[in-house]
């Protein structure tokens, strides 16, 4: 039998917590998507709509640096959440996306997410503290890189 | 142990990125002691001084197998050693990695940049008796696809049963491989953090945040060894060059439990 959304939801630690109804509200923002190796998920300075738990598979984050390849600035995995610009104005992506290998995710429609915290501010707190730990988590990760500890020491 | 270090060729030298070789030393006349993994020797450059170098492997019956980074005048001068110069080499010292680990164990070795070369005998040990343990990962860091050590073995570890896993911290377009920091390679393991052993090895605030994420997840700090860098001089607990408060590092260490290293780890003034 396939999994529903709200099955899927409710396995995903980083919705640990929330209640019964809160993920069903969840679950009609939400469908199963799938992304072949190399499918772009969005573009740099695209409108940032949706976001995206990874179920499968693994997602590079890049940028077009001008007058050499392109960077790629993080690789998120399995359990991963990709994608916050959807919930700060001016829902722009700050990045570009690409899946590294076949992907599977769930889809979250950003607009109605955040129509549902406005009418529901305990699901709204808990959602902003989720991604205000993400944020958290990957400003350290990115202090930890920008120390250069395998560089050369002076 | 004496003091006096023994003549070793250099038998063969790769390079294995730009600033760092692995050389292979065979006994001019007679050996030191076999090195257990985790030991170090001191290696003598003649004329330009003597450094601490972990064993990252052996060859033969009485051959040593340094990888080392040129970062200073001696290192740069072993840097440039070439096959058949002489070095001088006296040890093995210190403590080394505790193997092997509880039957069963879950194994996860943690190497940033040349982390790596101490932490290679750990790997051949698991592969050697893979079926003594459940999983065995192991997790590397480095700075760019570039400054990855080893990389021809990997299919030939992955091949014996290591979940290999590789980050590195700089990457462009093409690189297949993930991006970000080490500990983020710890993420859906799969292992029993009460039943695993954790080796970690690479600078010291890698090591930190490593043991950290390592002990988050339920490992037992003391089933977390970190390999302690210090600046070890005699190697014999003689000059107390590589004081960490109540430990000597060439003596107590270089492997020593997080339960231990921890506290000493996180105060500055040691």
């Amino acid at each position: 039998m396939m999994d529903s959304a709200y099955d899927l939801l409710a396995a995903q630690p980083f919705l640990a917590g929330l209640s019964r109804s809160q993920l069903d509200e969840l679950s009609f923002c939400t469908e199963k998507s799938y992304f072949h190796a190399g499918a772009r998920l969005f573009e740099e300075d695209g409108r940032a709509d949706r976001f995206w738990i990874l179920r499968e598979g693994h997602v590079t984050l890049d940028t077009h640096v001008p007058g050499r390849p392109d960077a790629i600035v993080e690789t998120l995995g399995p359990g991963a959440v990709l994608g916050w610009s959807w919930l700060f104005p001016p829902y722009r992506w700050h990045f570009g996306a690409s899946a590294v290998e076949t992907t599977l995710t769930l889809e979250l429609d950003g607009p109605g997410v955040r129509s549902l915290c406005e009418h529901d501010p305990a699901l709204g707190y808990l959602l902003a503290t989720r991604f205000m730990g993400l944020v958290v988590e990957r400003l350290q990760a990115t202090r930890l890189r920008l120390l250069d500890l395998y560089g050369t020491p002076s | 142990m004496s003091m006096t270090p023994l003549r070793y060729r250099v038998d063969s030298r790769v390079e294995d990125t730009d600033d760092t070789v692995t050389l292979v030393l065979t006994p001019v006349d007679r050996p030191i002691p076999v090195p257990r993994p985790g030991q170090f020797t001191m290696v003598y450059a003649f004329g330009v001084g003597e450094v601490p170098i972990s064993v990252s492997g052996r060859s033969g019956a009485a051959g040593i197998v340094h990888t080392l980074r040129a970062v200073g005048a001696v290192t740069r001068a072993l840097h440039a050693a070439r096959p058949g110069d002489v070095l001088g080499v006296r040890g093995p010292y210190g403590v080394g990695w505790f193997l092997p680990a509880p039957r069963d164990a879950d194994l996860v070795v943690m190497a940033g940049g040349i982390g790596l070369a101490p932490l290679r005998p750990v790997i051949r040990h698991a592969v050697e008796h893979r079926s003594r343990y459940r999983h065995v990962a192991l997790l590397v860091g480095a700075r760019t696809p570039g400054d990855l050590l080893y990389p021809d073995e990997y299919d030939d570890w992955r091949a014996a049963g290591v979940d290999v896993r590789v980050t590195v911290d700089r990457a462009v377009a093409g690189w297949t491989g993930r991006v970000g920091v080490v500990t983020t390679l710890l993420h859906g393991l799969g292992v029993e953090p009460a039943r695993t052993t954790a080796f970690v090895c690479g600078p010291e605030v890698m090591m930190r945040f490593a043991a950290r994420d390592l002990t988050e997840l339920g490992v037992p700090a003391g089933a977390v060894q970190v390999s302690l860098e210090r600046n070890m001089r005699c190697g014999a607990a003689l000059c107390g060059h590589c004081q960490l408060g109540p430990l000597l590092v060439c003596r107590d260490g270089p492997v020593v439990g997080y339960d231990r290293a921890g506290p000493l780890m996180s105060v500055k003034e040691l």
